[in-house]
């Protein structure tokens, strides 16, 4: 297993978000999240990241523990990600902001030139500001800068979020290039078709708990529903 | 009309002084959004570190090396990092967070400490720092105009320092984390900047800046363990009228406070710190975010 949480908790302040998560990803897989707005699912990517802390063994990455260390040791390891409502710096141009995704050092295949290649339209925009772009191309710059870090692992938050089906089919498209050479990911989707379809397993968040799992093309709409809504 | 060219000149290299105190400030604001209260007394306890690097503390046993001023600012410089660094790490990025008052009080408190601890240590006396018989000495600009050989050092020296801090922030590594950092610090981490670090960097580059603009003070006038507030008062406008993140800014408003006093002090000597305090308010109003601001 590349990934495995064993019973995680998270908890903001006082409040509790995460009750006893147990999540597994083996290396080339891509998995989903769904589930239903302030069900866990980013709480989820930010305790695995480091941004919120997580109990020191709950969190197993590539045989190594995670939890409790800090975001940048998270990054060394192998795990980027691509941050919900993308946050890129808006003081930074496109290129500047790739440049960013670099900064852990990590050797591998992604650079500026590997990136551009995946993405030309970015190649016209290196030097614009990057919230002068639209949403699918802010989504491609955040989903390459995340690229730049050469991680094993790629946690995408909502990369559909606010983009047109056409848009989320091209970074659907690009997503697919960039896992078939081996790369893991974890998406977390709101638009339950998409995530089956992208995914080869497929995790239900309600509350704070996984309500359901199993894999993604053997999951029925009546299962889903019920475990995304808990009814 | 002369006399006019000569106020504005002098304007202008009494506002390069101010644009050199408000550097520092307008970088660890710019960076990291902390309000350093104790700004103008940093500046202030390394003009006294300068004079007592020269000559020794007056009182106690404690010699100078004796060195001329410009080996003393290559000692300075370092240690006003280090201290810098230390001082960050240590102390205020514990202050550092959503709510503004940690980082004001801890500052306030600091202020307070330097400006009592000088006091105790030098005495309220004034001092200055010996340059030399630089102090005294003027260039000819044509037949009937003069300028100061120091103030012109002054100007230049931090003409010199805005266009390494732009070079820095927009050209450099280092410069495009301290961007980053300013606008995403979560975001940042996610890229695996160590905050912390970069925090105290920004701060130790910043107290080079301040001892920088304390020995040039000390060495211009004479500096006494109350001045901080002052100094304080003129970075902090100088930054607020360029505009945050910008040190053509914070230069441009250095400059522009300079000429305002100085065209002040040509109306009324009375009136040259009030006219500048109130082009600082009338610039508040105009145009709030400042004349070049680049950070959101």
């Amino acid at each position: 297993m590349l990934l495995r949480t064993t019973q995680l908790t998270a908890y903001y302040g006082d409040f509790q978000a995460l009750f006893g998560i147990d999540f597994e990803l083996a290396a080339g897989e891509i998995v989903a999240i769904i589930g239903a707005n302030g069900a866990g699912k980013s709480t989820f990517l930010k305790t695995v990241t480091g941004l919120l802390k997580a109990p020191a063994t709950a969190v197993q990455f590539d045989g190594a523990s995670l939890g409790g260390r800090a975001p940048g040791d998270i990054v060394s390891a192998g795990i980027a990600m691509v941050p919900e409502g993308r946050r890129l710096f808006p003081s930074l141009s496109v290129e500047e902001n790739l440049r960013m995704g670099a900064y852990s050092k990590r050797p591998g295949e992604w650079n500026l030139e590997t990136v551009y290649q995946l993405f030309p339209m970015l190649r016209e925009k290196r030097g614009a500001p990057s919230t002068s772009l639209s949403g699918g191309q802010q989504q491609m710059v955040a989903i390459g800068r995340a690229l730049m870090s050469n991680p094993k692992l790629l946690l995408c938050d909502e990369i559909s979020l606010g983009l047109a089906p056409i848009v989320v089919r091209d970074i659907y498209d690009a997503l697919a290039k960039v896992t078939a050479k081996g790369l893991s990911a974890v998406i977390v989707e709101q638009d339950v078709g998409l995530a089956q379809k992208a995914s080869s397993r497929l995790y239900c968040f309600q509350e704070g708990r996984v309500s359901l799992s199993g894999r993604s093309n053997e999951l029925s709409r009546e299962q889903i529903s019920h475990a995304y809504f808990g009814v | 009309m002369l006399n006019w060219v000569d106020t504005l000149i002098q304007g202008i290299l009494l506002g390069g002084l101010y644009a050199l105190f408000a550097l520092g400030q307008s970088l660890i604001l710019g960076v990291m959004r902390l309000t350093n209260v104790a700004h103008g007394d940093f500046v202030i306890l390394g003009a006294f570190a300068g004079f007592a690097l020269i000559g020794g503390v007056p009182g106690t046993g404690i010699t100078g090396l004796g060195l001329n001023p410009v080996i003393t600012m290559l000692i300075l410089l370092p240690l006003a990092a280090g201290f810098g660094y230390a001082l960050q790490r240590g102390v205020l990025n514990g202050t550092l967070g959503a709510d503004p008052m940690p980082s004001l009080v801890v500052t306030f408190g600091l202020s307070i400490i330097i400006q009592n601890l000088l006091l105790e240590i030098f005495s309220a006396d004034p001092r200055s720092i010996n340059a030399l018989g630089v102090e005294t000495q003027s260039l000819p600009l044509g037949n009937d105009l003069h300028v100061g050989i120091l103030p012109l050092i002054v100007f230049l020296l931090a003409l010199a320092a805005t266009i390494f801090m732009e070079w820095l922030f927009r050209r450099t590594d280092l410069g495009r984390a301290f961007r980053a950092t300013a606008d995403d610090i979560d975001a940042a981490r996610l890229m695996g900047l160590n905050h912390r670090h970069i925090y105290a960097l920004a701060t130790a580059i910043a107290f080079v800046l301040i001892a920088f603009a304390g020995m040039l003070q000390g060495l211009r006038t004479v500096i006494q363990p109350a001045d901080g507030p002052g100094l304080l008062l003129y970075a902090f406008e100088a930054v607020i009228i360029g505009g945050l993140g910008s040190f053509w800014g914070t230069f441009a408003g250095g400059i522009l406070l300079g000429v305002s006093q100085s065209v002040g002090f040509r109306l009324d000597p009375g009136w040259g710190i009030l006219i500048g305090h109130v082009v600082f308010l009338v610039m508040l109003m105009i145009r709030p975010s400042g004349l070049f601001p680049k950070t959101r």
